[in-house]
């Protein structure tokens, strides 16, 4: 077990998918895990949501980058800050320390290459926040072992030939990628399928079992 | 017959004066004690600056917006061009309730140097001489058209612009302004452009300026002196060049291989091709209201621009610590700027921690994408000033 302090997110989340003001139950969780002001960047911005609640919530400095051209067009119409890119090809054009936080919020799994994005995310970041659906979540295990098919599941609604997710991993996997590169996990949080953070002093094979998704705070080692 | 097709109406002779009394411009005049130092080592000096502006300024005077015409563009953005009686070259983007708002900001657009609606250029007449400068003129650069709008700003009484705008060479400006002055530029909107101009850029410049100089009307650029007009050589430069500005698809879908006005093909040189037809009109309606010499000096200062050049080579030391906030526009369908120059100066944004937002617009209309109806450009526009509006803490209509 590494040793890091989890986050109660208890106290700020509420029961349910989405939070007071509509807003994504994940996205809330990244959003409280960024100081108030800071610079982020948020890779694979969609229509810029986690984009604006960070703004509005925490007063940060955002940029984002999203491959779709209508994410985009959409986030520059907000008035956001926000590039047409691909986090495999474009996160190396970033100077090192250029962000407090890269954040990376449920694209993990559809990188062509998940390890070097996170460490790119590590190099241009101080931090980064990463948040993906867990693989080894109770339902996708069923589904695979009794129904013999590909897991679909609210999170992972794609047919596994049209599905963006290339590269699905489990909590337990995840956290061994950055015990491998040396990251450092400061914070994590799994959700179950009802949105609700599990048990923080649960063990991990409960995560592992238990939460549908799980979210990350990471950095540096040293 | 191919020939009188090219040729027009007015005679050399009455070439009009815009160059020095432009018509419904305001002009500032600079005098021998502001000379304009040009990157070619000379002085411009005595110069003066046509210009046109919109809207009004608010009491803080933050809501100015600079609009950056293009190659054969002028001031006449978003009213009635005085020679053509056409409506303004950007009413689409500038205006009441439009984009760039006319009720919210106040826009001005200068004529830039070298032109010939008005600013100082080739065609205007040389103080030394009493006679049109011609290849006298010095050559100017990029650089040298955003150093002259910086004291027309000056001579406004305008510190910083809330915005720079403009596409193609109008764009060049724009990263030329955050470049040079990036205190006085609040937020930049450079479309459709990049930061130098590539070979075959330059490639189709030149052909354009040898059409002109191969018209003996051309007489080595002394052509108002001599009483001609190298119509015929600037015409096939803007039909050349047109080309450019729009994509084999759209060429396509307007007119696709039709005859104009005929069943069958005449079997001579006649413009049997709607293509043809159209082309040619396009380059007689330009001579009209444009100044060969100018042609040569404006796609000269875009051959020269190379914003990286200028800083050791490496373009995010042009933006080191920019504090403006930038929008890049580009469009799939134009191989005179394609994407990948915008893509390019957005590296270099990131690379020096700009506030940069890039967007791509789905269109077959090629380059002229910029200046036409495209509803998703206005969208980003509009939502990328209102951020910036928020920002900078314009309501949303200026104060009176």
């Amino acid at each position: 077990m590494s040793r890091f302090k989890r986050d109660n997110p208890e106290l700020t989340i509420a029961g349910s998918p989405r939070a007071p003001g509509d807003a994504r139950v994940d996205l809330v969780l990244v959003a409280e895990m960024v100081e108030r002001g800071a610079k982020v960047l948020d890779v694979g911005c969609g229509d810029g949501e986690l984009l604006r609640i960070l703004s509005e919530s925490r007063g940060v400095d955002g940029r984002g980058i999203e491959l779709s051209r209508e994410g985009v067009n959409e986030c520059v119409a907000k008035g956001l800050a926000v590039i047409q890119g691909d986090a495999d090809t474009d996160l190396g054009d970033y100077p090192d320390d250029a962000f407090d936080y890269v954040i990376l919020s449920q694209t993990l799994q559809a990188t062509r290459h998940p390890r070097v994005v996170l460490e790119h995310m590590l190099r241009i970041g101080r931090h980064a926040i990463v948040s993906f659906p867990n693989f080894g979540h109770w339902q996708v295990r069923l589904q695979l072992l009794f129904a013999g098919h590909m897991p679909q599941t609210d999170i992972l609604p794609h047919s596994w030939y049209d599905t963006p997710n290339i590269h699905h991993c489990t909590i337990k996997d995840f956290r061994q990628l950055c015990t491998e590169i040396g990251v450092q996990m400061e914070k994590a949080v799994a959700l179950n399928a009802w949105g609700k953070p599990l048990r923080l002093n649960a063990p991990w094979w409960f995560w592992n079992l238990f939460g549908e998704q799980a979210v990350f705070l990471l950095s540096r080692q040293g | 017959m191919a020939e009188a097709n090219l040729t027009s109406e007015r005679e050399a002779g009455d070439a009009p004066r815009e160059a020095d009394q432009p018509h419904d411009s305001l002009v500032a005049h600079f005098g021998t004690d502001k000379p304009l130092k040009l990157d070619a080592g000379v002085e411009l000096s005595p110069f003066q600056i046509a210009y046109k502006t919109y809207g009004t300024p608010n009491a803080a005077r933050s809501n100015a917006v600079l609009i950056c015409h293009a190659l054969t563009g002028d001031q006449h953005v978003a009213s009635v061009h005085p020679i053509t009686k056409k409506s303004g070259w950007w009413e689409t983007m500038v205006g009441p309730g439009k984009p760039i708002d006319t009720e919210r900001y106040f826009v001005i657009c200068p004529n830039v140097v070298g032109a010939c609606m008005g600013t100082t250029g080739p065609s205007s007449t040389d103080p030394k001489t009493g006679k049109p400068w011609g290849l006298d003129f010095p050559v100017i650069t990029i650089r040298d058209m955003v150093r002259a709008q910086a004291m027309l700003l000056d001579h406004l009484g305008i510190d910083s612009l809330f915005a720079v705008a403009g596409g193609s060479m109008g764009g060049m400006q724009v990263l030329q302004w955050a470049a040079s002055y990036p205190e006085r530029v609040f937020s930049a909107l450079p479309i459709a452009c990049a930061t130098r101009h590539s070979a075959q850029n330059i490639a189709f410049h030149e052909v354009g300026r040898q059409a002109i100089m191969a018209d003996p009307e051309w007489r080595g650029g002394r052509y108002h002196l001599e009483g001609t007009n190298p119509r015929r050589g600037l015409a096939v430069a803007r039909m050349g060049a047109h080309i450019t500005y729009l994509s084999d698809a759209a060429l396509h879908r307007k007119f696709g291989r039709k005859f104009q006005d005929r069943e069958n093909p005449t079997f001579s040189f006649d413009a049997d091709f709607e293509v043809e037809s159209y082309l040619r009109h396009q380059g007689i309606s330009f001579v009209e209201r444009f100044d060969a010499n100018s042609y040569l000096y404006l796609t000269r200062a875009m051959d020269y621009f190379d914003l990286a050049a200028d800083h050791n080579g490496v373009l995010a030391n042009a933006f080191k610590r920019t504090p403006t906030r930038f929008c890049l526009i580009s469009f799939t369908s134009d191989w005179l700027f394609p994407t990948s120059e915008s893509r390019a100066v957005v590296h270099a944004l990131n690379a020096a921690g700009a506030r940069v937002s890039f967007a791509e617009i789905v269109t077959d209309k090629g380059h002229d994408a910029f200046l036409l109806d495209e509803p998703e450009l206005f969208a980003i526009v509009r939502g990328f000033l209102d951020g910036a509006g928020k920002a900078r803490g314009l309501g949303p209509k200026a104060e009176r």
